[in-house]
Formats: structure tokens, sequence, C-alpha cells
């Protein structure tokens, strides 16, 4: 069956970027839109994929990783049907791409003015946790109502000792609305705030687009006494390029039944072991 | 180091491909979309309903590319939905138009234009028949035809007795623009034509249990009676440039219920007494699809009546659940990797065991 040129109608990506420019234009805010089904299951990154469809042109250059990894099972799957629906070139290295779709990851790489981060979203909704009713969420952003989401976190010091919220830690954006950051780790937080690129996030079952514009506020939530923290890999190099002070994958090596770590951002750690005078 | 997936996941993928198209062709046993569109009737009334696209070759297709499944047959036309321009809505189209083929009451003994059986398998005694599976082709006795008084394509309806009696008191028409999902997301709380949308594009498992909890005992926990069941074909008509002369260009099956449901009236009397009456709730579907189409009813009238903090009340909970491709996606979605927010959650369960770092 003949496709379309990134596989949607022309209708249908048009709206989408109409929802994408109110979303840069309102950081944080979760736009509405009228999600399409995809040949790529919801919940696999079809919010993520919409945005892709509906930005990507001839002259684009596409990376998609998907927990640090351009070879990760659906990194690989949406790669191919964005490139067979469109025909762009595509590449692993993080400086050479207009677009970069991911999961779960903020590449280590700065991004540059240039770029577009498209992130996919489960669960956009960052006040969820604490109220089940999207009417209820809806007024709660409206009134800038945000006491569940810091005494959620204000609970968890009391009964554990520390906040344990993991991946998808929430970040209140230019000082205006709370919002969930995808299932990004606490790791990759920091790297929002103040980017030079545009991140765009897209929810596709839950039918919502929000942005974070380039030089946007983004503080990730927590108490003086109580201060942000990333996961530590402070006393851990990574085995097989030597680098240090990145995202990391815990593994275990089958011989010798050891843990032992490796960088969880492959391409980048392909590029600085390709480095002249890399660590290793 | 062969087990760490840096490389590798794109040969993967393509002889996992290659190994799902293998085996969905034993060879001598290759059926045709024909073949499909001849003898599973049902199941493309089922899955068209669930797309929400009426397209009975294609429907065909989509069974014999996802080997019968029908989650994945019903996400294969959803997918190819989201490629076509929408460039028309229809007229409006009244069910009183339609060409019954089957018409059931199960309120009325005797209903106005007859009780029509049409084909069902409702009184079939449900005993496996290797006659039917063996035997091909059977020579079919012909039907006698039996004369109906009443013209098959302007049959009363039943709720039209009720009115008169007073028993039904009929809301003022709602002419506005019905909302529609598919272009602008559902917002809550929701409007009647979002429900009514978002129910007949249920996953049919998941509409009938929740309209089966509604009447069982979480919400209105009491037998609706059916009013009329009617499956027939229903014409079609569009009007591009809206001059009100519009031009037909099709039937399409559908099924609709229209179940009463006893209920108090909203206002008191004079006397400050509460009468009883009866509401409705309503169902449609493309196709026959009589099972869901009841369920949709009866979870139709649970929006518009809710009842406590009964979950089939609650729009939210109904609509946001009931899609096939959002709820089949959400949770397969769990098979794919998760390391890098594991890796998190280990971090975060390691501190508080007061391990933290290795």
């Amino acid at each position: 069956m003949r496709q379309n040129f990134a596989f949607l109608d022309e209708h249908s990506k048009k709206e989408i970027r109409r929802k994408t420019l109110k979303a840069i234009s309102i950081p944080g805010y979760q736009v509405p839109f009228a999600s399409r089904e995809l040949p790529i299951a919801r919940g696999w990154g079809t919010g993520g994929l919409q945005l892709t469809l509906s930005l990507i042109g001839q002259a684009d250059i596409l990376k998609v990783i998907d927990q640090g990894s351009d070879e990760s099972v659906n990194a690989v799957n949406i790669r191919r049907l964005i490139q067979d629906t469109t025909g762009v070139k595509d590449t692993i290295h993080t400086d050479a791409a207009t677009l970069i779709q991911s999961r779960h990851r903020i590449p280590e790489v700065p991004l540059k003015p240039y770029q577009i981060l498209v992130l996919q979203v489960p669960l956009p909704e960052p006040l969820r946790p604490v109220e089940p009713s999207e009417r209820i969420t809806k007024q709660l952003h409206a009134d800038k109502e945000y006491s569940g989401a810091w005494l959620r976190l204000f609970e968890q010091i009391m009964r554990y000792g520390s906040i344990t919220d993991d991946a998808d830690y929430p970040v209140l954006v230019d000082g205006r609305y709370v919002m969930a950051p995808s299932p990004i780790p606490r790791f990759d937080n920091p790297k929002l705030e103040d980017n030079d690129g545009l991140i765009l996030l897209g929810a596709g079952r839950e039918k919502k687009i929000y942005a974070v514009p380039p030089y946007t506020k983004v503080a990730s939530l927590a108490f003086e006494d109580h201060p942000f923290e990333v996961e530590s890999f402070d006393d851990v190099t990574c085995r097989e390029s030597g680098l240090t002070g990145v995202y990391m994958d815990e593994l275990i090596d089958e011989t010798t039944g050891e843990t032992y770590y490796m960088t969880n951002d492959t391409s980048y750690m392909i590029e600085e072991m390709n480095k002249e005078g890399s660590v290793k | 180091m062969g087990y760490v997936a840096v490389k590798g996941g794109t040969k993967a993928i393509q002889a996992s491909v290659r190994m799902y198209k293998d085996k969905q062709h034993a060879a001598g046993y290759e059926i045709e979309v024909e073949h499909i569109k001849a003898n599973m009737n049902q199941l493309i009334n089922q899955i068209m309903s669930e797309a929400s696209l009426y397209d009975r070759d294609l429907a065909a297709l989509s069974i014999l590319q996802a080997e019968g499944n029908m989650e994945e047959a019903v996400f294969l036309l959803r997918a190819h939905r989201s490629t076509l321009p929408r460039l028309h809505y229809s007229t409006v189209t009244n069910t009183r138009d339609m060409f019954v083929e089957r018409r059931v009451s199960a309120s009325f003994k005797d209903i106005p234009g007859g009780q029509i059986l049409g084909a069902s398998p409702d009184f079939t005694h449900r005993l496996l028949d290797d006659d039917q599976s063996f035997a091909g082709n059977k020579t079919a006795e012909a039907y006698t035809e039996i004369p109906h008084t009443h013209a098959l394509d302007a049959l009363p309806k039943v709720i039209d007795y009720l009115e008169q009696e007073g028993l039904f008191s009929k809301k003022p028409e709602d002419d506005r623009e019905p909302d529609d999902i598919t272009k602008q997301s559902i917002e809550f709380p929701s409007s009647r034509s979002e429900r009514l949308q978002s129910l007949t594009r249920g996953q049919t498992g998941a509409v009938t249990s929740l309209g089966y909890a509604e009447i069982r005992g979480y919400g209105y926990s009491s037998h609706p009676n059916i009013g009329e069941v009617r499956v027939g074909q229903q014409p079609v008509h569009i009007d591009p440039f809206d001059t009100g002369d519009a031009y037909y260009i099709g039937d399409i099956e559908l099924t609709e219920v229209e179940a009463f449901m006893p209920a108090d009236e909203d206002d008191m009397d004079d006397l400050g007494n509460t009468e009883k009456t009866f509401k409705i709730g309503y169902g449609l579907t493309f196709g026959q699809n009589e099972t869901k189409a009841i369920a949709m009813s009866v979870l139709d009238y649970s929006l518009e009546h809710p009842v406590g903090d009964a979950a089939t009340s609650d729009d939210e909970f109904v609509l946001l659940h009931i899609d096939s491709v959002e709820s089949t996606g959400f949770i397969s979605h769990l098979k794919l990797p998760h390391y890098v927010t594991f890796q998190s959650v280990l971090d975060r369960v390691r501190q508080t065991k007061g391990e933290h770092g290795q």
C-alpha cells in the first residue's frame, strides 16, 4: 500500500505542529492533542513518534535512542519506521543529528541550538500519583496548586529518611508548571535547564504534548534540607572506556560473577573511545 | 561481553520479524482475503467496530495479516486510519430509515412492525459441529420468504409506544455539532457525544465487562429492559458543498440498542412525590455487535446518571480504559527494556537500605 511521507496525512501533521507551537509558548504546560494511532503500539513511543513525524523534513538527519542506545530494540524499530516512510539519513552521532528521538535518556553530549530532542512520555501528569482524576489535575495546574506534589516528597522523607522518587522526577518549569520530565533518570534532570536545544515531550496514549524551550529555568522539586540528588556513580568507572561522571548501566560479569559498570550512552562512549588519547 | 545489548539490535529485530512472517505461511493451507470476507463476518464486524473504520475488505486483510489476533487486527486498521485525510462528515442519518434485517424487543411480546428474528446464533445449540468444519459446501435449503406487512425501511420504534403512554419523557433535540475524539482528545467532564463515540470504539470485552459490572452490583445494579435491538443497513449521505443537496455514498450495517432503565423522575410532582419513569441508554455500533451495543447502552446510561462512587459512573475510569489500542499497547510496552529507570529505582532502594553506592 502506498504510504504518505512520514506516514501521517498532512492535516494531522499540521494539527500536531500547531499544538507543539502552543506547547513551546507555555513551557511545561500539557497541551491536549488528538493523538493518532501509529503502526507502533501505544505506550511504545507513539507520542514522541508523532512529534518526530510531524516535524521531519527531507533534509533532517535523525537519531533514535532508547535506554541510551541506538541499537536498543525499540530504537531500531522506531528508526526503521521513520526511515521507511521518509527516507531521511540517520546517524548515531548526537552532534550530527538535527532531530533526536529518545526514550528514557537525554544524551551526554549537550544539545546544540539547531537540534530538537523529542522525548517519549508514558505518563505526562506529574500529579497523577496523588490525584487519579484528569479533570482535577487540570484544575490543580490552573490554580498552581502543587501542595500534593510537595507533600508526596515530604511523606517519603518521613517514611524512608530520603526522597525515594527515582526516574521521572518532577520538575518546576519556568517557575510555573510542575512537569513530568518523562522517565529520564534524575541524572538527566539538570540537563533540562538552560538548554541550547529545544526539548519536546509527547505522550501518545495520554494525548498530550509539552515542551521545554531553549534557555528555560527548570528546577527539580526539593527541600533546603533535602536537596535534589542524582543517581550516584561517584566511585564507578566504565569498564569498557574508562569514562567517569556519566550515567552507567550496572552489569554482571558472567565468568566472575562481579558487578561492573558501563557507559549507558553508547554512541558517546564509542565517540570518546575513538578520540586520540582516549582513557582506554 | 556477548549479552550486552550495545550492538546487534537491528539484526535481531530483522530476524525476529522474518521468523514471525515465515510462521504465518503454512505451505498448502494459505487462505485468501476473500475467504475471510466470505466466512468470518462476525469477526469482521467486531474488528471494524473496535477499529472505528467501516471497510470489510481491509478488515478481512487485517485478520489475515494478524493471524486472527483481534488486538493486532484492530491495531492495523487504526494505524491505517491515521494515514487517511478526513474529508467529510456525513449528514445526520436517522435509524428510523434503517433497512432492518433483524429487530427484537425484550420489553413487549408484540411490537408495532413485528419482531424480526433475522440471522442470529441466539437460539442455536452450541454443540461443536464437525459436519460444518469438514463437509465444505453444503447445499443450502431455500428459505421461504415470510411476508411482512411493514416497509422494512420505515419501521416504527418501540420507544414511540412508551412516549405515547407518557412513560418516557423525550429530551429536547440536541442539535449541537457533536465532538469528535479523533480530532480533539476527550476533556473532562466529557460530553455525551464524546462518550458515545468512545464507547462505540471500545474493546468489545472491556465494554461488555464494565456494562456487566454496572448492572450486576456496582452502580445501577438492576436489570435494564431492552426496548429494541435492531440490526440493518443504514444509508449514509454527505453534503460536501453544504447545499442541502446530499449525495448518497452507501449503506453501512449498524446495530442499535435502546435500553429502558426504570428510574425516578428528575423533578418531584406538585405534591412533592417522586414519580417513576423510564430513562434511556443508547448503544450504536458498526456491524452486528449486539452484546457490545447492549453493554454500550448500559454504560451510556451509567455515565449520564452517575451513582455514588461506582467506577462505571466515572467517565474517566470508563472512557480512558476501554480502548483496545491504548490498553493493549500500554500493557505490552512493559516488555520493552527499562534498565535506565530500573537503575534509578535500584539507586533509591539502596539509599533507603543505607548501603548506597555498591
